[in-house]
């Protein structure tokens, strides 16, 4: 169930919009800040909510990348393939990372840790090779860097 | 000429900083003119879209019905994901509340009382940066009802995005903003006429909108003096690929290419020569590192070029590049962001991934050559929007200026069958 909090962020952006429809988007994003991703049952929950079709939610769900309909690791590393990270070398990144995880580019690491994904440019053309992990951008990546930056991750959780 | 969208002045994101180095002026200028005076200011400066298309920003805010009883709504298009593109983030993070000056302005021009920032769902640190400086410069009274007692109003809403590519395109984004999936819409009708909820509407890139205080400010004499008579003002180039300083650098209209890559981006890596530019993001057709002399950042040289402005995202090739590569990546991403509504697109952009792969992995034959041509071909004109022909582009420009790469990776083994 949508906790109170998430229904009450709910009611703001209905409040804020001129149409009510409109929230579709935004619902979603919270659905999956409280759940983690978006499952079928919440897809029902939502449409519910919002009174639409559960078929509308599926298309909108599944029509954009960003949301997720399976769970995912708690980091989520997204790594840029696109032309200016890809002559810049983001094949020498993406094999690094599959080997420093053990997983392959799609998959997670059997402790739930991480999330490993190929994605579209993401607007950090400037600072290629480049990864995102969750909203954070880690640009100019070399093997060294991403090995700081996964051993940066590992410190949060043990601080955590 | 010192840059005016992206000047280097500390904490300029700052609503204090903003407002100390004349920030709001315009907006407050803007106020005391009439829409049509503001309006008719922004035409004459010859302003054009930063968006791709270049299209004159005062000529399409005209399209705007003067009398309707229904609302009318501005879009701020920043869902920038257009490879080789990332000029729009750096006024997110160096100067959002010019962005803001710049949407109040149209607004006010064209009477509108909504107005939604699109951002793309991966930008959520930007998403977060912007929301700060619209409650910021609520909070001083420039955004809502009865602004500085001036009698107009007008809200303003960020709206974030959830990955995809096509919600650039702006009936996309408006479908997307409805909560429906980012299909484009059949034009016409056009936004200005049936756009959000059926309610008119104009649509403004990021860039654009940030370019309008300078031209109240200063007035549209000045603004029309600056860079390519044709395409006047300042422009955000993002430099990205084999270069020593890749980044988004400020700079009149109308620079030659080979001053932008050697001088603002500080030349190529090695001395090395320069095999081809993407010149305006990864859609404009691709330009050969040998015919760069002369062709300048416009739209006119490079209409003449035989390429596009675009986002003016250029993307520097080295003569040890990879074209197959290279283009076979481009037609993977075209691929995956087709929204599937028509056919040549879905199934085209599907079909030159698999022939490109098979050059990749040098199975290639030579027929294919020109069976992409043909493909690219019956892609471009014939869908709904324009990603069709930005994924036929690179593909017809890379195999007419680049043919030998291709033919050079058909194995010989093929050849002989053939022959």
């Amino acid at each position: 169930m949508l906790s109170s909090e998430s229904l009450q962020r709910i009611e703001n952006f209905k409040k804020s919009y001129p149409h009510p429809q409109a929230v579709v988007l935004p619902v979603l994003w919270i659905a999956q800040e409280q759940y983690g991703y978006i499952s079928q049952d919440t897809m029902k929950e939502v449409a519910t909510l919002l009174n639409l079709p559960f078929g509308h939610i599926l298309g909108v769900v599944t029509f954009y990348t960003m949301y997720q309909t399976k769970p995912i690791g708690r980091n989520h590393i997204e790594v840029c393939t696109n032309v200016s990270c890809m002559i810049r070398g983001s094949q020498k990144i993406v094999r690094h990372l599959e080997g420093k995880l053990g997983i392959k580019m799609g998959e997670t690491s059997s402790d739930g840790a991480w999330t490993l994904s190929e994605v579209e440019c993401m607007g950090a053309c400037g600072g290629a090779p480049m990864c995102a992990v969750g909203e954070e951008y880690y640009e100019n990546l070399t093997p060294e860097g991403v090995d700081r930056m996964i051993e940066d991750f590992a410190k949060r959780r043990v601080g955590a | 000429m010192d840059p005016v969208i992206l000047p280097l002045i500390q904490k300029l994101h700052t609503i204090d900083v903003y407002e100390a180095n004349g920030g709001y002026k315009a907006f407050k200028k803007a106020l005391s003119m009439t829409p049509e005076v503001v309006t008719d200011e922004v035409k004459k400066s010859n302003l054009r879209g930063r968006g791709g298309a270049c299209f004159p920003t005062g000529l399409k805010w005209t399209f705007m019905p003067k009398k309707t009883d229904k609302p009318k709504y501005l879009c701020v298009n920043g869902d920038e994901s257009e490879p080789g593109t990332f000029k729009d983030r750096q006024i997110f993070e160096f100067n959002p509340h010019l962005l803001l000056e710049g949407t109040l302005i149209a607004c006010y021009a064209m009477g509108i009382t909504t107005a939604f920032i699109y951002i793309r769902g991966e930008y959520g640190k930007w998403i977060r940066m912007m929301q700060k400086a619209l409650d910021d410069a609520r909070a001083r009274g420039y955004v809502g009802k009865n602004i500085l007692g001036s009698g107009f109003g007008t809200e303003v809403i960020i709206h974030k995005g959830a990955g995809a590519y096509i919600c650039g395109e702006e009936s996309a984004l408006m479908n997307s903003l409805e909560g429906e999936r980012g299909y484009p819409r059949i034009k016409p009708p056009f936004p200005a006429q049936y756009g959000l909820w059926g309610c008119p509407t104009t649509i403004n890139n990021v860039e654009t909108l940030s370019n309008v205080p300078c031209i109240i400010n200063n007035g549209w004499e000045w603004y029309s003096k600056i860079g390519a008579p044709k395409h006047p003002g300042p422009i955000l180039v993002g430099v990205s690929g084999h270069v020593n300083h890749p980044g988004v650098f400020e700079m009149p209209t109308g620079v030659p290419m080979l001053e932008i890559i050697h001088k603002y981006a500080g030349g190529v890596p090695g001395n090395k020569a320069i095999k081809a530019v993407i010149p305006g993001g990864s859609s404009t057709p691709i330009l050969r590192g040998d015919q760069l002399d002369g062709i300048s950042m416009d739209a006119d040289s490079m209409k003449a070029a035989g390429s596009a402005v675009g986002t003016a995202g250029l993307i520097v090739m080295d003569e040890d590049t990879d074209l197959v590569a290279v283009l076979a990546r481009i037609a993977k991403f075209y691929h995956h962001e087709s929204c599937g509504q028509c056919t040549p697109c879905r199934e085209g952009t599907g079909w030159l991934e698999k022939v490109l792969n098979r050059f990749v992995r040098g199975e290639g034959r030579s027929e294919d050559i020109d069976l992409m041509m043909d493909v690219a071909n019956n892609i471009e004109g014939n869908t709904i929007c324009a990603l069709g022909d930005a994924a036929a582009w690179p593909i017809q420009s890379m195999i007419r200026r680049f043919r030998d790469e291709f033919e050079k990776r058909v194995p010989t083994s093929v050849k002989e069958e053939a022959a």
